[in-house]
Order: C-alpha cells, then structure tokens, then sequence
C-alpha cells in the first residue's frame, strides 16, 4: 500500500495561495461620490437633471429654450460635458444662469467626480434645477450614476424608432423619455408611434414626452414635469 | 470605451486587496458583469492585459462571471429571466415591466493570490 499523498511543505517564505471573496462594486469610487453629490443638491434645495442621449438629438437646443422660458420663473443651473469646444456653454450662458463646461478630453461620459468639480466651481445660490447634459453617448453614460434626482433619455425622430431596442441598457435606466424633434418626423418618415412604443416595451417605467424645442409643441408637458420636480423637492 | 477606466480601478483594487492581504502575486481574478451593466466583457479583456502590465497581477488569469437580466412582475410578483432583448415580459400574465431584479452588477467578486 503506497503511504497517503501529503502536501509537501510550503519552503519558508513562499506563501499559500488563498482565494478571497471581494464582491466590490468596480464603480465604488464613483458611486460614492454620486451619494455625496445627490446629498449636496438636495441641502441646496435643488433638483439635478441627467440629459444623455446620442450626439445631436437637441439636448442644448431643449436646455437653451428651457432656461429662456421654464427659467425666467425658476432659476436654473447648468453643467455640460463634451470632449472638447465649450460651444455648448456659450450657448447656455447667454440665459445668464450659472453655466459650466466639463471638457473631457477622450472620456465618452461624465462620471460623479467631474460634475462635483464643476459644480463647485459655481454660483448656485437660489437655483432650484440643476441640468447636468451629459458626452453625447447611449452607452457609457447608462454606467455613471452623477447624483441626479432625474435621468432623462431623449431620441429624437432623426435617429432610428428601434433605438430603445438597440440600446436598452440606458433606457431601462430612464425616468423619463423625451421624444425630440417631433415638427420634423413627417419629413423625414419617423414613425412617432413605433418609437413611442418601442420605449414602452424597454422603459415602461419612463415618462414619455413628445416635443419639439424649435415649435415648443409638447414642451408645457416637460415644464410642468420640471415645475412639480421643484414643487416635490420643497416637500 | 470606458471599459479601460473601468478595468484601470478593479485592477487598483485588487492589488490593494493582495497588499492588505500580504500577497506578492495574483493569480486569478473573477468579475461579476450583469447583461444590462452597460459593459461589454470582450472590451474589459483588451484592458485587462494594459491594466495589468508590471505590476503583481500580471500574468493572472480573468475570468469574466455574466449575470444574466431578471425581472420581477409587479402584479405577479413573479421574478423571471429576461431574454436577449432585454423586453421584461412576464411569462405568466403578459405584463411588460421595467423593475430589474439582477443584471447591472458590476463586480470584482474574488481573486486568488499568494
């Protein structure tokens, strides 16, 4: 009978290899200062805004009228990221509000830590929303949460009705949907309908908002939702 | 891309987790990455082997653990498995739904080290 197999002895200093269970998020850094930066707008008294969507589908053209107008009532705040120009803030900054640009360099989203850097960097006595427009981008963005109160996803009707099926990932992570550019869909042959339905079935959980920024058709439904987000945050 | 900046931190992280752990090598690293996480493991693997040059971890292996998406049906109250298009359908009454019961995990959920 041969003796029984023994582990041979570890030689000094080697040592034995050992497993251990972490279960650490990989966004913890990030997600820790998401938690601060929600604490710290809502001690403000205002509510923050998430804009992400894919480039070009009107998220400064929405912001410019919806300081101009939903703003001359309510004092807003803005932070925009793009990876490089700060076109978009110049753009936002003639409302007067407190407007900064985050330029990224080659990062394709805003991540928590760049919106608290920016943030400081403002004046935002007396503004009750914050519009955080996030690197136009559907799938990066849908990982870093910044804090928001609201996560809004706009598609507008010169994209694709199957977005929502193509990238369901950050509109499963909506609050809300808009619907953009709704004075063009009949020209360019996008079927309002099916993309409305298509955020349905991915994102029942959203409030859905047809508009157009340039007509202003639909746009008191997106006021009035802002309006009872402030009204919400005084409770 | 932001897989690299993602792999970048669980690698910072793990070897954190071996100093702490008195370790000098790392030989086995296991994440957690859920169907609906917004992350694609075939891009944290071009990372990974970046992430890990020159340091203890270098020549580990990475093993990517996926989660598949769950949905739970508010008016059932049955949780189910979500199919690749990700269209939360209860298979017992039909309702379509958004609350998501797993699936976004993003996790660095063991390393084996010595």
């Amino acid at each position: 009978m041969s003796p029984p197999l023994q582990a041979p002895p570890a030689p000094s200093g080697a040592r034995a290899t050992r497993t251990v269970e972490l279960r650490l998020s990989l966004l913890e850094c990030n997600d820790r200062q998401a938690v601060a930066n929600r604490r710290r707008f809502r001690e403000l008294g205002m509510v923050a805004l998430n804009l992400v969507s894919s480039p070009g589908s009107g998220k400064t053209t929405l912001l410019e009228r919806t300081l101009s107008e939903f703003g001359a009532a309510t004092r807003c705040a803005a932070v925009v990221g793009d990876l490089a120009t700060d076109n978009d803030a110049r753009r936002l900054g003639r409302s007067g509000f407190p407007v900064a640009q985050i330029t990224t360099g080659s990062a394709c989203h805003l991540d928590a830590g760049m919106v608290a850097r920016a943030v400081d960097g403002l004046d935002l006595a007396g503004a009750r929303v914050l519009f955080i427009e996030n690197v136009g981008n559907l799938v990066c963005p849908a990982s870093f949460d910044l804090g928001e109160k609201v996560r809004v996803v706009l598609l507008s009707a010169a994209e694709g009705e199957d977005k929502p099926l193509k990238y369901p990932p950050i509109f499963k992570s909506a609050h809300v949907v808009l619907l953009t550019k709704i004075d063009v869909a009949g020209v360019l042959g996008f079927d309002l309908e099916a993309a409305a339905e298509n955020v349905r079935r991915i994102a029942p959980q959203a409030r859905l908002i047809r508009l157009s920024a340039r007509t202003g058709d639909g746009i008191k439904e997106w006021y009035d939702l802002l309006g009872s987000l402030v009204t919400k945050g005084e409770g | 891309m932001h897989e690299v900046g993602i792999m970048e931190s669980a690698i910072e992280a793990v070897l954190a987790e071996a100093r702490g752990h008195d370790a000098t090598r790392v030989h086995n690293i296991v994440l957690r990455v859920g169907a609906l996480s917004g992350v694609e493991p075939d891009a944290l693997r071009l990372a990974f082997d970046a992430a890990v040059k020159g340091t203890p971890a270098a020549g580990s292996r990475l093993d990517i653990e996926s989660v598949p998406a769950r949905g739970r049906c508010p008016d059932c109250d049955l949780e189910f498995d979500v199919d690749s298009d990700f269209i939360f359908t209860c298979p017992k009454c039909a309702r379509i739904s958004g609350e998501l019961v797993q699936g976004r995990e993003l996790e660095l959920a063991r390393i084996e080290m010595s």
